[in-house]
């Protein structure tokens, strides 16, 4: 399985202890996009972290509206983790979808680097 | 408690754009509760804001508290020596906090992040409902519990009125009519008697009528 390389995983136990914060700070320090890997929807091993966590994304999208950010560059997806392939085809499309975007607008022209 | 919703981001950007340092000053009492100016809610606003006016090319400095209560000196006290560096705050707090803050810092511009609703409850995570209109004068004794004053949309102390339908409010159908409510507890609890006996005209005058209200209470004076 490979997936694009420029994609940093950080592990957490279930997508319901994802706060909003998070996926924000992810943007402010220059990530180009973010995007939650939750369990598949009826599948959470804590019965609505996943669905927790697609309300906060949706939420993370309307802040990001407001401030003229493209909500796009916070997604939520389910697949279940025996799923290896699914997960690299979403990295691959979701690494697609934030290149059409372009770099994230917040970094400043000299901070803009190659992201991929 | 007290209960507020965030206002606006763009609202917000609106009230600081003119500044360059912000401090960004959260409440860890009533409105932690219900989600509107908290510590996460300062670290979420904070983000935001930064996140704007980088992209906009605009130096802001965003700063981040919360203190304990903004309706208290003691707790206000402890930005006396941090708030000297910022051009104007945005309170998170209720508008009792954002008020003391501004007295507190006559020199400094004290703006509202939150706009506060109403005296309620959270009925379930991420509801929260209104039960209480401070009038002053509480006369649930009679009216099993349930107050028409916050409950009923025409606060009427002699309901229901005609606009009562199916136990719902002429208003709004998602509201349920104050004095279907009281009827129906009052009938559960054996007291419809209380129900048949006329409220006497209420004195508005301990409610917002006399003017800005006060509690003296000696024993605790200083």
């Amino acid at each position: 399985m490979s997936y694009p390389s420029n994609i940093r995983i950080v592990k957490v136990p279930c997508t319901g202890s994802v706060a909003p914060i998070h996926l924000l700070r992810t943007l402010e320090k220059g990530a180009d996009g973010v995007f939650v890997a939750g369990c598949l929807e009826g599948d959470c091993h804590y019965q609505a972290g996943n669905l927790r966590a697609r309300k906060r994304v949706d939420y993370v999208q309307e802040i990001l509206k407001s401030i003229g950010i493209e909500p796009e560059r916070v997604v939520m997806y389910n697949l279940s983790a025996g799923e290896g392939p699914r997960f690299a085809e979403i990295a691959v499309e979701m690494t697609e979808k934030i290149r059409q975007l372009g770099p994230n607008p917040i970094k400043r022209q000299g901070d803009v680097k190659e992201t991929a | 408690m007290i209960m507020a919703k965030a206002k606006p981001i763009e609202e917000i950007i609106d009230e600081i754009k003119e500044f360059k340092r912000i401090l960004i000053a959260g409440c860890n009492g009533c409105v932690t509760v219900c989600e509107a100016g908290g510590m996460k809610e300062v670290e979420v606003l904070a983000s935001a804001l930064r996140m704007y006016f980088k992209k906009a090319g605009q130096d802001m400095e965003i700063g981040e508290i919360s203190l304990t209560r903004q309706c208290d000196k003691e707790y206000i006290k402890e930005l006396r020596d941090g708030i000297g560096k910022y051009d104007a705050v945005v309170s998170l707090a209720c508008g009792a906090g954002v008020q003391f803050l501004a007295e507190m810092y006559e020199t400094k511009p004290i703006l509202p992040g939150v706009d506060t609703c109403f005296i309620g409850v959270t009925e379930e995570p991420g509801v929260w409902t209104e039960r209480c209109a401070a009038c002053g004068e509480c006369m649930l004794a009679s009216t099993g519990g349930i107050c028409p004053i916050a409950r009923c949309s025409k606060r009427m102390a002699n309901g229901p009125c005609g606009g009562s339908s199916d136990g719902k409010c002429e208003v709004n159908k998602e509201i349920a009519c104050g004095w279907q409510l009281i009827y129906d507890r009052l009938k559960a609890l054996g007291q419809l008697d209380r129900f048949e006996k006329p409220v006497s005209p209420k004195n508005w005058k301990t409610s917002r009528d006399g003017g800005p209200r006060k509690i003296i209470r000696e024993v605790s004076r200083q």
